[in-house]
């Protein structure tokens, strides 16, 4: 680890920030922030987490997150800070479950090793003694990993539900108290081993599904955290002061000063230029704005200084609107019940059944009571859900593993679910379809006027500026000593080059809206931006059609531009559309019994994305539409969409087999178990190559991306 | 049948061992990054250790 260079240790107390970077992708990442993170004064020591694309860094209490953002930005990477909220909490039932499999796991192998030499023939003391023995391992290893089924079968009782935990849970204990009552009285057959088995295959498929499930629910915090925070309002008196964001009231003034977030909205009352509002809308091309303009929280200030007068701040911004729309949408996903859980409300009570009439059967047919519970908990030792437990987790998993080589990042078990019931697909146009960065054309351009070009387009932070210098520096441009740089607010940059006036400035009005003109000397030259649609559009949208699924494009945009790209892609579009009617509209689909999958990126797809029967959002989305959407795909591609869609029927396929497999196993083991012929090496056999059926089946999956 | 009082609490000794080194491995967040831990062999840190 770097410690600390330029700090004096315990001079003062130490903090830990979490800040999430999306930049981190390599080993030289890692390195670059460890090493130079900590040169900046007051930051004792960074830890990168790469999985999570995350940097724990550890320091003095006085140095604020906008500093650490500030010194990320410094050494090359976009960051913000993160409470550690929502991942902890997943994080400990995750662990909570590897450690009581760890647990499971060396019971299971240890009284194994004493059962098979009972069943091998040890007799006598010997037996005895492994009884003992495996009855000391058993306890305390039931005792502690059975937790996570006791106490889920437990509420479920409370609630006067049952669930598939509470055959779990009953089968085991009376497993185990049979087994010790047979110890203590020197019987022959203890069921340790198939007690201990049974919970190490079952929270294998436990732990495998809450490994799988990804951060899911954002807090609105971090919505609203991309709101400005504070903002400079002018006083009666006539001077400035910053006020936080939330003690902001309509009617006051405030100053916006150029790449400042806006804290609230309102109206401009004096000043013009343009605000980017991709935060809010996803258009990427900024608008311009003047007096009388309706200003939005979370819109950027990109040219001139402005005056805005709030209309409505903290909770009735339209983007604490837009959080608030978001929360609610998400609720109905939560209703959806999982496939698993549809089909152990079948199963339980058909299992309690069966074994509570194989105890009747059999002390009517005049055995024992000791004869008879023996059988009932060999029923339901054999029927317990082992092969069901791994059915569908060991599959999603591995189809999740499959998707994720390919480029597309599942969030959980059930999102694949509901992907493979999807029927219909409305896209967002800016972001999604298309790439949602401007791209200058630049074949009208001779080399000497890129390099002008570059020399005035870098020192600006307007989009189109900084999607010419992109473009210009992925052609290997280098720039051109152009000197007198100045960016006038409104309309360009000017410098001089070569003792001629050069310039490069917004298109005239009436043009094409995403154009800039560059003028050296008295030569002119327009440069055109065009949103390129992604390069696999047409493809994906043809094999989306070929699974029986129409697409549609709803987007924020203006109508035509909507209209222009549909005719182009041949399906129905419709622009100018409100996050609110985005919304109306799914649940229309809804109401018709349509599945539908919303594919988006922007803030205002983000209810949309929540509410959908599945979602998925590009990753270049905004970092709440990452949240709320089901996967996230990764790259230029729009192809993982319909791949996702096919890995994700083809799972639902090899899960409904992997249920047919488990159903056929118990099919042939109950009325053994019913007849009471199974013994513990029969039941120990029957549960783990019913378990091993499964696994091979789903790894089947692996091929599934394909 | 007397040298399972020595077998038996070796198999079940180093059993134990393995699952103490486990929870100890979680317990230190060993499994927390996977892919970093991949990654870190390739960052060449040559200068002070």
């Amino acid at each position: 680890m770097n410690l600390a260079t330029a700090l004096d240790p315990g001079a003062e107390a130490l903090v830990d920030t979490r800040l999430t970077a999306p930049g981190i992708r390599c080993a030289g990442c890692i390195g670059k922030i460890e090493r130079d993170l900590p040169k900046f004064a007051g930051v004792a020591s960074a830890r990168v987490n790469l999985s999570a694309k995350r940097v724990l860094v550890r320091h003095a209490a006085s140095v604020s997150d906008s500093d650490l953002v500030e010194a990320m930005r410094a050494i090359g990477f976009e960051a913000q800070a993160v409470s550690a909220g929502p991942l902890s909490a997943d994080d400990a039932e995750t662990k909570a479950l590897l450690r009581a499999l760890a647990v499971a796991g060396f019971g299971m192998m240890n009284i194994m090793l004493l059962s098979v030499s009972v069943w091998s023939g040890a007799g006598g003391a010997t037996r005895e003694l492994f009884h003992w023995l495996s009855a000391i391992i058993a306890v305390p290893v039931v005792a502690y990993s059975g937790q996570p089924f006791f106490k889920s079968a437990l509420r479920a009782l409370r609630h006067g539900r049952t669930n598939m935990d509470v055959p779990i849970s009953i089968g085991v204990t009376l497993a185990t108290g049979l087994s010790l009552f047979e110890t203590v009285t020197w019987g022959e057959q203890a069921y340790f081993d198939g007690a201990v088995m049974l919970l190490f295959f079952l929270l294998a498929g436990r732990a495998l599904d809450a490994t799988m499930r990804g951060r899911t629910r954002a807090e609105i915090g971090a919505l609203l955290s991309k709101m400005g925070r504070s903002a400079s309002v002018v006083q009666p008196d006539g001077s400035a002061h910053r006020v936080p964001a939330d003690l902001l009231e309509p009617g006051m003034l405030m100053l916006v000063a150029v790449g400042e977030a806006l804290a609230a909205d309102g109206v401009v009352e004096a000043g013009a230029g343009a605000i980017d509002n991709a935060m809010l809308t996803g258009e990427s091309a900024p608008e311009a704005v003047g007096p009388g303009c309706p200003v939005h929280a979370g819109a950027i200030n990109l040219l001139g200084p402005l005056q805005v007068r709030v209309t409505a701040a903290a909770g009735d911004t339209a983007i604490a609107h837009i959080a608030q729309l978001m929360d609610e949408a998400g609720q109905s996903r939560s209703r959806y019940v999982r496939i698993a859980d549809r089909v152990s409300r079948l199963y339980a009570p058909v299992v309690h059944t069966l074994a509570a009439l194989a105890f009747t059967g059999w002390m009517i047919a005049g055995a024992g009571w000791h004869q008879s519970l023996v059988i009932a908990i060999a029923v339901l030792i054999i029927t317990c859900p082992c092969a069901m437990g791994l059915a569908v987790p060991a599959a999603q998993v591995v189809a999740a593993g499959a998707l994720g080589r390919r480029g597309l990042l599942v969030k959980d078990g059930g999102a694949l679910e509901r992907l493979s019931e999807v029927d219909v697909a409305l896209f967002d146009k800016t972001g999604t379809l298309t790439l949602g960065e401007p791209r200058p054309d630049l074949a009208g351009l001779t080399d000497a006027a890129k390099a002008v070009a570059l020399a005035l387009a870098q020192v600006s932070r307007h989009p189109l500026s900084r999607g010419l210098t992109a473009g210009l520096l992925a052609q290997g441009i280098v720039p051109a000593a152009v000197t007198e740089i100045a960016e006038v607010a409104g309309s360009g940059i000017t410098g001089m080059f070569d003792g001629k006036p050069v310039a490069l400035t917004s298109a005239p009005a009436g043009g094409s809206r995403l154009a800039c003109e560059l003028a050296i000397g008295g030569k002119r030259t327009m440069i055109e931006f065009r949103d390129e649609l992604r390069p696999d559009v047409l493809e994906t949208l043809a094999q989306l059609k070929a699974m029986g699924i129409e697409s549609q494009i709803v987007s924020g945009d203006r109508a035509e531009a909507v209209a222009s790209i549909a005719a182009r892609l041949g399906i129905p579009g419709s622009g100018g559309i409100s996050p609110q009617a985005k919304l109306a509209l799914l649940e229309d689909l809804k109401a018709q019994g349509k599945r539908p999958l919303m594919v988006g990126d922007g803030l205002n797809d983000g209810p949309a994305l929540a509410a959908a029967h599945a979602s998925i959002a590009p990753g270049s989305a905004s970092d709440l539409s990452q949240q709320a959407a089901d996967a996230v795909s990764v790259g230029e591609r729009l192809l993982p969409v319909a791949l996702a869609v096919r890995a994700a029927r083809r799972t639902m396929q090899i899960v409904r087999q992997n249920f047919g497999i488990a159903v056929l196993y118990n099919l042939c083991a109950v009325p053994l178990a019913v007849l009471g012929l199974v013994t513990p090496l029969i039941a120990a056999i029957a549960m783990s190559a019913s378990s091993l059926i499964v696994i091979g089946n789903s790894l089947r999956l692996a091929r599934a991306a394909r | 049948m007397s040298g399972l009082t020595y077998l038996i609490p070796i198999a079940l000794g180093m059993g134990l061992i393995g699952l103490a080194a486990f929870f100890w491995a979680m317990r230190t967040g060993q499994y927390e990054d996977m892919e970093g831990a991949a990654n870190r062999i390739l960052i060449d840190d040559e200068d002070e250790l």
